[in-house]
């Protein structure tokens, strides 16, 4: 009982706007059976935090449907648990809050009746292993104030827009950057942060009298100097998923056992998921699969090959599915074959149907479409 | 407050199952592994759920750990509830003494305290080793418009096989007239499925009644029946169609996991409408590597397939290396098959591990016997184990003089 965990759902929606039209960015599938949120969960209940509170800004209808009461994940408790905050409307005005700092001022008095002694505040835009309690023992170790998770890397297109950091030799941050250079080496802030709860409630004050908007620039960038703020490196996995482009890469990642090994078999850590209670995958006489990810209750007459295939998805006869990911319960019929193609749920292609996208430009199947 | 239960079902689970030999030797019948990412139980306790029957003792005596710690809270079959649910009942000690179960009458007998705290009007005797699906309502219906005092379900079996099960000669009105256990010349095919529903009062009186005979074996099928037949009550059967398998036996068990494969599988385990729920974890999706085969077969969730896997029934987070190959076999979870090795038609328990080249079982044909690996067995790299063999010790190579 050490720290309260809050999740941003739905901030990333706007960089990967395919999957999120009906979605929170919380809720992408992700490697056959998962949703990102899943990866943010596990990590905090593996380090046992118990008490964990949603952000739901928008569209979360799927966010609602894959959380349940959080028993899944061991979140429903007597004693806090999972809770969902859908977004504080006054009646006055029914603008929605759209920073982080105004979703967290939302939730000021969750925050207040809390007991733990730190909160962890995290985003949902990356698949991940991280362990927590090594955090909150550093940040403790150090009497930090507030200790920010990075990974040190060269830095890609799909990270420019997170904070860089540059740290002295005892991990103290000393100077920040909004933004990370591409192609440079970079500390670049993953957007998982440990913060003492006192301080963020005052913290949470100053904002409501100053008006301040945002977190990373006003809370986090603007304190640098007057605050003890830590950096904490992440060795782990982090595959981060913010456009179409890397949801690709990074799903298809997932074929490489090195990559699967570090996300699901490190020791006593799970990834917790909803359970659906799908029937085994059934493999057909004419099945030919080869190097793929295969979720349950899959029934596979035809080809796969380099593809990820999530839970109740069907492929006929004679039908090619390559490098492809297709989404749960999406039904291929007979003859279809399919190249570069991403399926949401519930898609269906007819029988004889030829698609094809690049692996920069993947062709992408909204929910519930039919070819 | 008075609350009442329309149905109560009684789930036996308490029997050894000693004819699975190595299967059952640390766990019971009931928590035997089936199709991949079930156990035997799971398809009872989904189809109560399924009839809307949300009060289950589950009766258990052998080896009850492993089936205790899965039936849990019940949580994965919805079977958690604030009255009713499901309720693990073992044997117990009490003023008057304390005994085993002694029968399945008996095991009921001394449960009656349990059935009375819902006060049903009828309760529902199921037996926790059969495979198939089934509306007990549909059951519990007719047994109300009859007015019958109890309702046997029964299958008809082949004419050939009826003299191996327990068979209910019925008059036009499915009255049932005579019973006979195993009969050398049966009359009838219509086969007793163990699945009964008693009015309450009735079985308490029968069952009453019976533990007062010192020479009764206080069992269902042999003296509870056939009292209550001399009685001249009220006893109807139900006719049942569809997939029914009792896997009490090593051959039994092996065939109705092949019913689920196959270009139209007997038993269908895909019907969203009827869901067998199981209690598993998040674990990650199966990865399929390049160079593996697949045929006709069930994987399921955490399995790492690298070799050949052809007419099988693969569990979760089993690992198949690299030149191996798996035919007509039933591998149940977290096994390991090593490189190179061969298994065919054989049953392999969970937590085994198959050496690298070792050779299990031989190719099913007419006259070869289906081999069988019990719990936690180590095979040695290039070890044999013949067809038909039953090992609970681990196996090691054979070295020359």
């Amino acid at each position: 009982m050490k720290a309260l965990g809050i999740i941003f759902s739905n901030i990333h929606n706007e960089t990967i706007d395919e999957l999120t039209r009906k979605r929170t960015s919380a809720s992408i599938p992700f490697g056959g059976r998962y949703r990102l949120i899943d990866f943010a969960l596990s990590n905090l209940v593996n380090a046992d935090v118990v008490n964990v509170g949603i952000l739901a800004q928008k569209n979360y209808q799927s966010l609602m449907d894959h959380l349940g009461s959080g028993k899944d994940w061991d979140l429903s408790r007597k004693n806090g648990g999972l809770v969902v905050f859908p977004p504080f409307g006054s009646y006055k005005s029914d603008i929605l809050y759209s920073s982080r700092l105004e979703a967290l001022v939302s939730i000021r008095g969750y925050i207040e009746k809390a007991k733990e002694e730190m909160v962890v505040l995290m985003d949902c835009d990356s698949a991940n292993v991280i362990d927590l309690s090594d955090v909150f023992e550093f940040h403790q170790f150090h009497q930090a104030d507030m200790t920010l998770l990075y990974r040190h890397g060269k830095c890609d297109s799909d990270l420019v827009s997170n904070m860089d950091f540059t740290m002295n030799e005892e991990g103290r941050i000393i100077k920040a950057d909004l933004k990370s250079k591409r192609g440079k080496i970079t500390n670049t802030f993953m957007n998982v942060c440990v913060i003492n709860r006192r301080l963020l409630q005052g913290l949470l004050e100053d904002a409501i009298s100053q008006g301040l908007e945002s977190f990373h620039r006003d809370i986090i960038f603007g304190n640098i100097k007057s605050l003890k703020i830590y950096g904490y490196a992440h060795q782990g996995i982090y595959l981060h998923v913010n456009t179409m482009e890397n949801y690709f890469k990074c799903s298809m990642a997932l074929l490489d056992k090195e990559t699967r090994e570090s996300l699901f078999g490190v020791k006593n850590h799970r990834v917790y998921t909803k359970v659906r209670d799908s029937s085994p995958t059934r493999y057909g006489f004419q099945a030919t699969i080869e190097n793929s990810f295969i979720a349950d209750g899959c029934e596979i007459e035809g080809t796969v090959i380099n593809s990820i295939l999530f839970r109740g998805v069907k492929v006929g006869k004679g039908t090619i599915v390559k490098n492809s990911i297709l989404m749960q319960d999406t039904i291929t019929g007979n003859n279809v074959a399919l190249n570069y193609v991403v399926t949401d749920k519930n898609v269906t292609i007819r029988d004889r149907n030829h698609l094809s996208g690049c692996e920069k430009i993947p062709y992408y199947l909204g929910k519930n479409t039919m070819v | 407050m008075y609350s009442q239960k329309k149905c109560v079902a009684m789930l036996l689970a308490g029997g050894q199952g000693s004819r699975l030999y190595a299967l059952t030797s640390k766990v019971a019948k009931p928590a035997v592994s089936f199709g991949a990412k079930y156990r035997i139980i799971d398809f009872t306790l989904s189809n109560c759920v399924n009839s809307n029957i949300d009060t289950v003792g589950v009766l258990t005596q052998y080896q009850p750990l492993l089936l205790n710690e899965y039936i849990g809270n019940g949580q994965p079959w919805d079977l958690d509830r604030t009255f009713g649910g499901v309720h693990i009942l073992p044997p117990y000690q009490a003023k008057t003494g304390s005994e085993w179960y002694k029968g399945t009458a008996n095991a009921i007998y001394q449960n009656i305290s349990f059935i009375e705290n819902y006060d049903p009007d009828h309760v529902l005797i199921l037996s926790g080793d059969h495979i198939y699906k089934m509306d007990y309502n549909k059951m519990l219906h007719d047994h109300i418009q009859n007015n019958a005092d109890c309702t046997i379900a029964v299958l008809e079996v082949p004419m050939e096989e009826a003299s191996r099960f327990g068979i209910m000669n019925t008059n036009e009105e499915n009255l049932i007239t005579e019973f006979e256990e195993k009969p050398k010349h049966p009359k009838s095919n219509k086969a007793s499925m163990g699945i009964y529903i008693f009015k309450k009062e009735k079985l308490f009186q029968y069952l009453r009644e019976d533990a007062l005979d010192p020479t009764s074996q206080n069992d269902f099928g042999k003296n509870i029946i056939p009292t209550m037949l001399a009685k001249k009550e009220k006893m109807v059967a139900y006719p049942f169609k569809g997939y029914w398998k009792d896997v009490g036996t090593i051959k039994s068990l092996w065939e109705a996991n092949q019913d689920l494969i196959g270009e139209n599988p007997a038993f269908d385990i895909y019907n969203p409408f009827w869901k067998i729920h199981s209690r598993n974890m998040g674990i990650e999706p199966q990865y399929i590597a390049k160079g593996a085969v697949l045929e006709n077969s069930l994987v399921t969730d955490g399995a790492k397939i690298e070799g050949t896997v052809i007419n099988s029934i693969i569990g979760s987070n089993v690992r198949i290396a690299k030149g191996a190959i798996v035919k007509d076999s039933v591998i149940f979870a977290d096994t390991v098959i090593g490189e190179n090795a061969s298994v065919n038609y054989s049953i392999i328990d969970e937590k085994v591990v198959i050496g690298k080249q070792a050779v299990i079982g031989m190719p099913k044909a007419d006259d070869v016997e289906i081999a069988v690996i019990g719990r936690d067995v180590v095979v040695e790299d290039e070890a044999v184990v013949l067809a038909g063999a039953n090992v609970e010790e681990n196996v090691y190579k054979v070295r020359g003089e």
